[in-house]
């Protein structure tokens, strides 16, 4: 995993709620091996018609909004645990992802791929969305070291993140490193664990 | 001190606390499938590591499968990869898999209960959000990502935070053809595909504990749509009259010993849950889906909700125009175009039997297409044992063979654009049968009778013979 730097990027607006990550790629897309190109199939059926030409009115078709944060609606990635979704956005280019409310194993697939999910308050998104549509390039301050997401005109919000998951994020760290750290006590877990 | 279900069973699986406050959590059984899990192998090879317990690993190949001539190569390139990818990952690495042709075959979590490799006090994971279906035996049992599938391959551990504990009690009697199907829509719509988001659920009460173990299933299955990690229900009789006797359930003395400490699995009388809520079963009648979400469910008889009327009126008035509905209309009347019956949530011998009495001697409308969907081989033969076969041939719904199919729509089985589908299955988000498909999530008397009539109708209408099951 790569490590996660400061981050100082415009933003790509979504305000839809409750996306889920059948809409972030698309079942049929699914059948690939490996991790990487999933992110020319990102929003499948939102961003392109069924014969493959461009939907104007999409937002990643609009070349007013680019960056490396998605700013999304509340209950982003809800539905399939399939951690394509996360590849996808990754793949695409995306670092972080802004919301004020994220599904569980979306959250944690995020996490384990050096993507960002950061929880805002209601009010902080509805400035973002606001600041974004008025000025497509304004630039977003993400500092995961101090937990802040900062505005062009200085307002700011703190998020909160897993003590172990950040250390993780800053050092490029996986979690399977770290189990792997702890396969002794797994082990001897084992002898007096009971399975019926 | 006092303990629910969940931490009773979770507390048993905890290696060690880290910091942060994660914990290291042992699991007793993993599940695999094609579609999420070549991934995990490439990055077991990558790093050069072997896979800790081959032997708690099961696989079966679901997703991706065709479900007419399981015998014949699979013709999509990409599917078949995928599926071969599983058998020789399965092979290199010593793991159990029930594929193509395999007697055992099926949808990961309709085989593994059916199997009795399911059984009440574990800890289950599978790549796949669907997970929570194992709940119904009183394990822990939730979806994970691929990352994380490799983490289990690695440690049979993970490392995770404690979720919430949320209890959700229905007391009561179900009325005349309400199914379990009914219950979690009812409960979904009420809390929202976000309502129960870093909770695990417990469901209790009088008409959980008098649900057969497929009906508990079902319910158990959904509680990822409205965000839980996973459901469970505290193991009972019932429980553990279904796993005596399954393939790989403990047998004789075992089973007793197992029993005993399977009946310690309850939650305390007073212990705490983070979040409760309660409803009556009085209140809930046969339910249908109108939006992109499975929380837009309302009962059949009633209307599409108008843009004041929820939260969301943006989402309300997009989801209507994906859906071709409007605001305020009633859906009773609506032409129908497909009928999916299958999907881990309702493709279990109880769900075939229930189509089945149903369809018995009727014949579908003119213009439905019909398809059944068996959750696994056994599914599939028993219902040709119990001559379900012929009454649905005869009523003229297609009986396939076994997987995912157009709950997804990964295989060629997919819903055409523009067209409604009424299905079983757990989600009716855009796209998810198909591009541009539209679809209802119903029970499957519900899917049986919109079936024959062509239309969406009330059930209770049509049938009021509730199925012995």
């Amino acid at each position: 995993m790569e490590k996660f730097k400061v981050l100082k990027t415009p933003a790509v607006p979504l305000p839809e709620e409750d996306v889920d990550t059948d809409q972030i790629i698309p079942a049929r897309f699914l059948k690939a091996t490996s991790r990487e190109g999933f992110g020319e199939n990102l929003f499948r059926d939102w961003r392109y018609d069924s014969d493959g030409t461009p939907k104007e009115d999409f937002v990643l078709n609009n070349e007013k909004y680019s960056g490396k944060v998605l700013v999304a609606g509340r209950n982003f990635g809800c539905g399939s645990s399939r951690e394509h979704a996360a590849w996808a956005l990754y793949d695409y280019g995306f670092r972080a992802v802004v919301s004020s409310f994220f599904a569980d194993i979306f959250r944690g697939n995020a996490l384990n791929n050096g993507l960002l999910p950061i929880q805002v308050s209601d009010e902080f998104l509805k400035k973002m969305l606001a600041d974004i549509k008025k000025k497509p390039s304004t630039p977003i301050k993400i500092d995961l070291k101090d937990q802040e997401i900062s505005l062009e005109d200085g307002s700011s919000e703190t998020f909160e993140i897993n003590s172990f998951k950040k250390m993780c994020l800053l050092k490029g760290y996986d979690d399977i490193d770290f189990l792997l750290s702890k396969m002794d006590k797994i082990k001897e877990f084992e002898k007096q664990h009971v399975e019926f | 001190m006092s303990k629910t279900l969940f931490d009773k069973v979770w507390d048993q699986h905890v290696v060690e606390e880290v910091e942060g406050g994660l914990e290291v959590l042992y699991i007793d059984r993993h599940l695999i499938h094609e579609v999420t899990s070549p991934q995990a192998f490439s990055g077991i090879r990558n790093r050069g590591v072997d896979i800790h317990r081959t032997d708690k690993i099961v696989a079966t190949a679901d997703h991706n499968v065709p479900t007419k001539n399981q015998h014949l190569p699979i013709k999509d390139a990409l599917s078949r990869l995928q599926v071969d990818a599983l058998q020789q990952n399965c092979e290199d690495f010593g793991i159990e898999l029930y594929g193509l042709g395999h007697p055992y075959q099926g949808i990961v979590h309709v085989i593994g209960p059916e199997l009795g490799i399911t059984k009440p006090g574990m800890t289950i994971v599978c790549g796949d959000s669907h997970t929570s279906t194992h709940g119904a035996f009183g394990a822990i049992a939730f979806g994970i990502g691929t990352s994380q599938v490799e983490q289990v391959m690695a440690t049979q551990c993970l490392l995770v935070e404690r979720p919430k504990t949320m209890r959700i009690t229905i007391n009561g009697e179900l009325g005349e053809g309400i199914y379990a199907k009914d219950i979690i829509l009812y409960i979904i719509s009420k809390l929202g595909t976000g309502g129960g988001t870093g909770h695990f659920v417990e469901y209790a009460g009088t008409a959980i504990w008098g649900l057969s173990m497929e009906a508990r299933m079902t319910i158990c299955n959904m509680s990822i749509e409205m965000g839980a990690r996973g459901g469970m229900i505290a193991p009972d009789e019932t429980t553990f009259e279904y796993v005596k006797g399954k393939e790989f359930a403990p047998k004789g003395k075992e089973y007793e010993e197992a029993v005993k400490y399977w009946k310690t699995l309850y939650t305390d009388d007073d212990a705490v849950f983070d979040t409760e809520y309660n409803y009556r079963a009085e209140d809930i009648e046969p339910m249908i889906t109108y939006g992109t979400n499975p929380g837009a469910g309302i009962k059949i008889t009633g209307t599409v909700p108008k843009p004041e009327e929820v939260g969301n009126p943006e989402g309300l008035k997009k989801s209507l125009e994906y859906m071709g509905l409007e605001a305020g209309q009633s859906l009773e009347g609506k032409k129908i175009d497909h009928v999916f019956i299958g999907s881990c949530t309702n493709s279990r011998i109880e769900d075939l039997r229930i189509v089945a009495n149903y369809v018995k001697g009727k014949k579908k409308a003119d213009h439905v297409e019909a398809m059944i969907v068996p959750g696994s081989r056994q599914v599939q033969e028993q219902a040709q044992r119990e001559g379900i076969d012929t009454i649905l041939a005869e009523a003229g719904f297609e009986l396939r063979q076994s997987g995912c199919s157009a709950c997804l729509g990964m295989n060629e089985d997919k819903i055409p654009k523009g067209e409604y589908c009424v299905s079983t299955s757990n989600r009716n988000f855009e796209g998810r049968q198909g591009p541009g498909a539209r679809t209802m999530l119903v029970s499957p008397l519900t899917a049986a009778t919109i079936a024959i009539e062509g239309k969406v109708v009330d059930p209770r209408k049509f049938s009021l013979e509730k199925v012995a099951v």
